[in-house]
């Protein structure tokens, strides 16, 4: 019997494109209130392990269970920026308000129910000022706040989140980082983010899962810390 | 008005102005969601593909549309796979794929029926060119963008502002993709022999574009895009049936007008 507080379990799964595994043999363990930080080089099979998290990809082997309220795809998500994107004229209500999509089934109109989820998102993330501004005048963090947003109408109790500092300046960054600490710890939102800004990652993140193909590494990030894919990863970061 | 109650009474001018207006608004409804997703040229690669599937059509004397309707389907299906896997640059492929169909297009006529006016009809447009089987199909065409637009508005929406997200909220992209494929070679054949295989892509990005400098939400742009292409169908006529200018070209003429002129207001709102 599994523990209730288990969100999203991964038993020896592998994903890949036309019989070609891009990452093989990950096993990994969600709870709610989970922070895990993905790592790794670039084209070590991170952003094939997301798209099969969310469901895009189907596993080549191996199996995924989640909890009931995942299904349906209620995973909140934050995809990689798209240089198209950056310039779209949208308000910042109609990207949040996309977020409630998932909601909608077969009518072809939000209802007051999606509306009232999106104001309370935009309240969450303190952008209700922002409500009526066009997508493409805010800076790079608030645009990255409004896409948060959007994936809190989506999530039920997870929210996944693809390089979400690229593109930020510091202080940004930082902004960021204590906005999704405040989700994980006060709402209890399970969080899996994948990043490159490994001396960030080190001080936030619960667990580490460190990729090349394979898992090189799964567990805590005092573990991590302490390993030796950890230590020549981190390149003398902590010393 | 004494001109459009003069104009609109020659027939083959309201065949035109109907077919028109109904392929123009399809053209710049389709137009925000392929501007914005960076496909603006696939609408100029399908008018060659088009104009190249016409030629063989009238070659072999087979029914144009009937031939050339499958053809450039196949075409959008292609180029948009292409943009998507996006080995070859997208750029670099359309416009090979262009290149392609105009020399097959010209080729061949020039080895069977020769350069006659019906090529240079479909070069540059030709308001006779409207049938009563192209106002038929037009209006079919009209019903199915306008119901796209009206009941899968906000799909709509998550597909164009961010194709991974909407996936990964269960819209079903590939479809809509596909069906945004299969409208646009559906618009841009109608399109073509009225507007000329050289100039129908600029039905679809300047509607959208022109909307794009003036409006800030996502609805205002869809809508000031379709009123924007029906204004400068209509106005880009009347001037043809005036001045004698190709009907083509007058209205595209008006759409650089507008374009131009929505930039000098963004302008200005900037700077003040």
């Amino acid at each position: 019997m599994r523990n209730e507080q288990v969100l999203l379990e991964c038993t020896n799964v592998d994903f890949g494109y036309e019989n070609q595994d891009a990452v093989t043999g990950v096993t990994i363990q969600i709870e709610k209130g989970d922070y895990l930080c993905i790592v790794g080089e670039n084209g070590s099979g991170k952003s094939t392990l997301v798209k099969g998290l969310l469901g895009l990809l189907k596993p080549t082997g191996g199996k995924i269970w989640m909890s009931g309220e995942l299904k349906n795809h209620g995973i909140g998500y934050l995809p990689q920026q798209t240089a198209a994107q950056r310039d779209f004229p949208a308000t910042v209500y109609e990207v949040v308000l996309s977020g409630c999509l998932s909601h909608l089934g077969r009518r072809p109109f939000y209802g007051r129910a999606e509306k009232e989820m999106a104001a309370v998102s935009m309240r969450r993330l303190g952008i209700e000022h922002l409500r009526k501004q066009c997508y493409r005048e805010l800076s790079g963090g608030q645009q990255q706040r409004v896409l948060i947003a959007r994936a809190l109408c989506a999530a039920r109790g997870l929210l996944i989140l693809d390089e979400p500092i690229t593109g930020l300046d510091p202080a940004a960054s930082q902004e960021l980082y204590a906005l999704i600490r405040e989700l994980n710890q006060k709402e209890h939102m399970a969080v899996i983010m994948v990043s490159h800004d490994i001396r960030s990652i080190i001080t936030e993140a619960g667990k580490i899962l460190h990729l090349k193909k394979e898992p090189l590494f799964y567990g805590t990030t005092d573990q991590y810390k302490n390993s030796a894919v950890g230590k020549q990863f981190l390149g003398g970061a902590e010393l | 008005m004494k001109i459009w109650m003069e104009m609109m009474s020659y027939p083959f001018i309201q065949r035109a102005v109907l077919a028109g207006t109904m392929v123009a608004l399809c053209a710049a409804l389709l137009g925000v969601s392929l501007v914005l997703k960076r496909y603006s040229m696939i609408g100029d690669g399908l008018s060659h593909v088009s104009f190249g599937a016409l030629s063989v059509a009238l070659a072999a004397g087979w029914a144009p549309l009937m031939v050339s309707i499958p053809i450039v389907i196949l075409a959008a299906f292609f180029l948009l796979r292409l943009t998507e896997k996006g080995k070859t640059p997208s750029d670099a492929a359309i416009a090979i794929v262009s290149a392609s169909s105009l020399a097959f297009g010209v080729t061949v006529t020039s080895l069977t029926t020769g350069m006659t006016t019906d090529i240079n009809s479909y070069m540059f447009g030709s308001i006779l060119a409207m049938r009563r089987q192209d106002v038929r199909l037009s209006v079919a065409l009209c019903a199915v963008v306008l119901l796209l637009f009206l009941f899968c508005y906000h799909k709509m929406f998550a597909v164009t502002f961010d194709e991974s997200f909407a996936r990964a909220t269960g819209v079903k992209t590939q479809w809509y993709n596909t069906l945004i494929a299969v409208l646009t070679a559906v618009t841009i054949v109608l399109g073509m022999r009225m507007m000329g295989a050289m100039l129908i892509s600029s039905l679809i990005i300047f509607p959208a574009v022109t909307a794009m400098r003036l409006f800030k939400s996502f609805k205002a742009v869809v809508l000031s895009s379709a009123a924007t292409a029906v204004l400068c169908f209509v106005a880009g006529i009347m001037i043809s049936y005036q001045y004698g200018t190709p009907a083509g070209a007058s209205v595209v003429l008006m759409n650089l007008a507008l374009f131009l002129a929505a930039t000098l207001v963004r302008v200005l709102r900037e700077r003040l």
